[in-house]
């Protein structure tokens, strides 16, 4: 049993003194990376960035008033969203003013959101749910611009804009603090 | 053969059972031989099954007898299918690993069917070159694998409802899942793409028809997230992403972004619709809390739980989870008496950072009323806080990064039922 041992120990001693070289066929272990990134044009990435700022960067040159958005809601929103944006099957999207930091909060668009800009990001994105982006610009903003009507936030004469949307002063726009990143 | 005899040492009241005596005597097993009876041949007894050969190999799902333990709660926006959530059996599970057909579902505009030849990952905004990558680019850089959970921000949210709601585990808590995730660093991309110094956030777009986008710092983006192209092995399921969506370990789900199709290194937030109007903390006083990203430390007990109720008196198993997303769990407590006296459970050896941990208790059910509690501790600190403590502060129907003990009672038909303590 000794010798058995012995002879694997002998062996081993002669392996590891051999000056042997392990060679993978054609190649080398690295730590470089592949760079496989394609560079992409300012066409192609405008075509897939749906993002907007609440500065309005990303938002499109367009325009709509309170008057077509009417028109388009009653078509494309009223059957989920109900009537002037309330009692539909899904979520409200006016009332609630003033119960935010009451007993019951109601958060609609008006109610609760911070930004107006997210209307028309949010709509350009995911609306109307069952056909997402058959909506113009002119469209999505006049959208915008009569649910901000509903809400009291804007009079029906207005017009929303690129530039427009920005400026809108939502009532709950104070009302919000980061909890990223967090303070020591 | 003498019979073993086992002295019960008791960690805390009401029959918690110390968990050293629990790992060394493997109580449970022994239950009585079969007896060789009519289809006896030769003195040795064959069940049915063992009288034939088996079907055949390849395709297999589960036993036909474990049916029942599937996605429950499928619930969808009135005139939708795809807008909604579905649920992790966890009551039916063990370890931690969550099945990927059993992984939980929240979808906003339905599950895409993306082909993985045209798809192509974009980097760009406060970048020096936006990029594009196909799956097959991908493919070629070194990837990692993790064990780690995914929580929605949403999950247990129930439990907000002034009475405790009658429901099993699942359909209260099943909104989190563990899997092992494989993909790439996203820090490598990023690093290929150049960000410049302006860069502080990202926003990241799905492929699917909601095109759900949420922000996500820079910090997070560089630290761990990974583009996960697998789960448990094989390439992401459809209702999980595929072929890849982003992963933030330890973070809400929500920001998790399936079916990962943009990603846009700017200067802030965009503020999206689910950042902002459904994913925000609102407190009592009207402030609402934006980028409440980590979740917090939390553990269930899944078994014994609602709709497992205890047949007679006797030992049972205590099992269940624990997770945090600032962690490893660094320790379970156990309570049977409504917390009055608590015990330390045992940690399966798989105790991973935001990872779900399974913790155990033998317990001695002795026929009365009890109430059983899990708390969770974990290795920064945090401790798992008591629903009146949780509650405390926030606006009364916001439901999100609900973490508070949960309290299960045990009448003494040995029926459970969920109760606030």
């Amino acid at each position: 049993m000794f010798i058995y041992k012995l002879k694997y120990i002998l062996i081993f001693f002669i392996l590891s003194i051999l000056p042997i070289k392990i060679v993978i066929a054609d190649g080398e272990f690295t730590t470089q990376k592949p760079s496989l990134g394609k560079i992409v044009s300012i066409k192609e990435i405008n075509a897939v960035d749906f993002v907007v700022m609440p500065d309005g960067d990303g938002l499109p040159i367009g325009s709509g008033s309170v008057e077509s958005g009417k028109e388009l809601f009653t078509m494309h929103c009223q059957a989920c969203h109900g009537l002037d944006g309330v009692n539909g099957i899904n979520g409200d999207l006016s009332g609630g003013h003033g119960t935010i930091n009451g007993p019951v909060p109601k958060k609609t668009v008006g109610s609760y959101w911070p930004y107006a800009t997210i209307l028309f990001d949010y709509i350009r994105r995911a609306m109307p749910y069952q056909s997402p982006g058959i909506l113009s610009n002119d469209e999505i903003y006049a959208l915008s611009a009569y649910i901000l009507y509903i809400n009291n936030i804007i009079d029906e004469k207005e017009v929303i804009t690129q530039k427009t949307i920005v400026d809108v002063e939502m009532p709950n726009s104070q009302n919000f603090i980061w909890a990223y990143p967090k303070k020591d | 053969m003498k019979k073993k005899k086992f002295n019960f040492t008791f960690s805390a009241d009401n029959g918690l059972v110390d968990r050293r005596c629990f790992l060394k005597s493997g109580f449970g097993v022994g239950a009585g031989m079969m007896v060789a009876g009519a289809n006896a041949s030769e003195g040795k007894y064959r069940d049915d099954w063992m009288r034939k050969p088996g079907s055949g190999m390849g395709e297999s799902g589960p036993s036909i007898h474990e049916s029942h333990i599937k996605r429950s709660n499928v619930a969808s926006q009135p005139g939708t299918l795809g807008s909604g959530a579905s649920r992790t059996p966890l009551q039916f599970l063990d370890g931690i690993i969550t099945p990927s057909r059993l992984h939980f579902e929240r979808h906003h505009s339905g599950i895409p069917d993306i082909n993985p030849q045209s798809h192509r990952l974009f980097i760009h905004g406060l970048v020096d070159r936006s990029l594009s990558f196909s799956m097959n680019d991908l493919q070629r850089y070194q990837h990692v694998s993790r064990i780690q959970f995914l929580e929605c921000s949403g999950n247990s949210g129930a439990m907000i409802a002034p009475n405790a709601p009658q429901r099993d585990v699942s359909q209260i808590h099943g909104l989190v899942s563990c899997s092992e995730w494989g993909g790439i660093p996203l820090n490598i991309l990023l690093d290929e793409a150049g960000i410049k110094p302006e860069g502080k956030w990202i926003v990241a777009s799905g492929a699917d028809a909601a095109v759900m986008s949420r922000s996500v710092p820079l910090e997070k983006i560089m630290d761990d997230a990974i583009i996960a192209t697998h789960q448990n092995g094989e390439p992401i399921r459809p209702s999980n992403g595929y072929p890849m969506r982003l992963f933030l370990p330890g973070w809400e789900g929500n920001a998790c972004v399936k079916w990962l199709k943009t990603i846009k290194v700017t200067s802030g937030p965009s503020m999206t619709k689910d950042e902002t109007s459904k994913y925000s903390d609102l407190r009592d006083d009207g402030i609402a809390e934006l980028f409440t990203f980590p979740m917090g430390v939390k553990s269930i007990i899944t078994s014994p739980s609602p709709g497992l109720d205890l047949l007679e008196r006797g030992i049972y198993q205590i099992s269940g989870i624990a997770w945090s997303g600032s962690g490893k769990i660094k320790q379970v407590e156990l309570s049977a008496d409504g917390g009055k006296t608590w015990a330390k459970a045992e940690l399966d050896s798989h105790v991973l950072s935001k990872s779900l941990t399974r913790f155990r208790s033998a317990w001695k059910w002795n026929g009365t009323q009890s109430s059983l509690m899990s708390r969770a501790i974990d290795d920064q600190g945090n401790i798992q806080p008591n629903r009146e403590h949780w509650l405390k502060g926030r606006a009364i129907n916001t439901f999100y990064h609900y973490n508070a003990i949960q309290s299960w009672s045990v009448n003494s038909k040995g029926k459970i039922n969920n109760v606030y303590l």
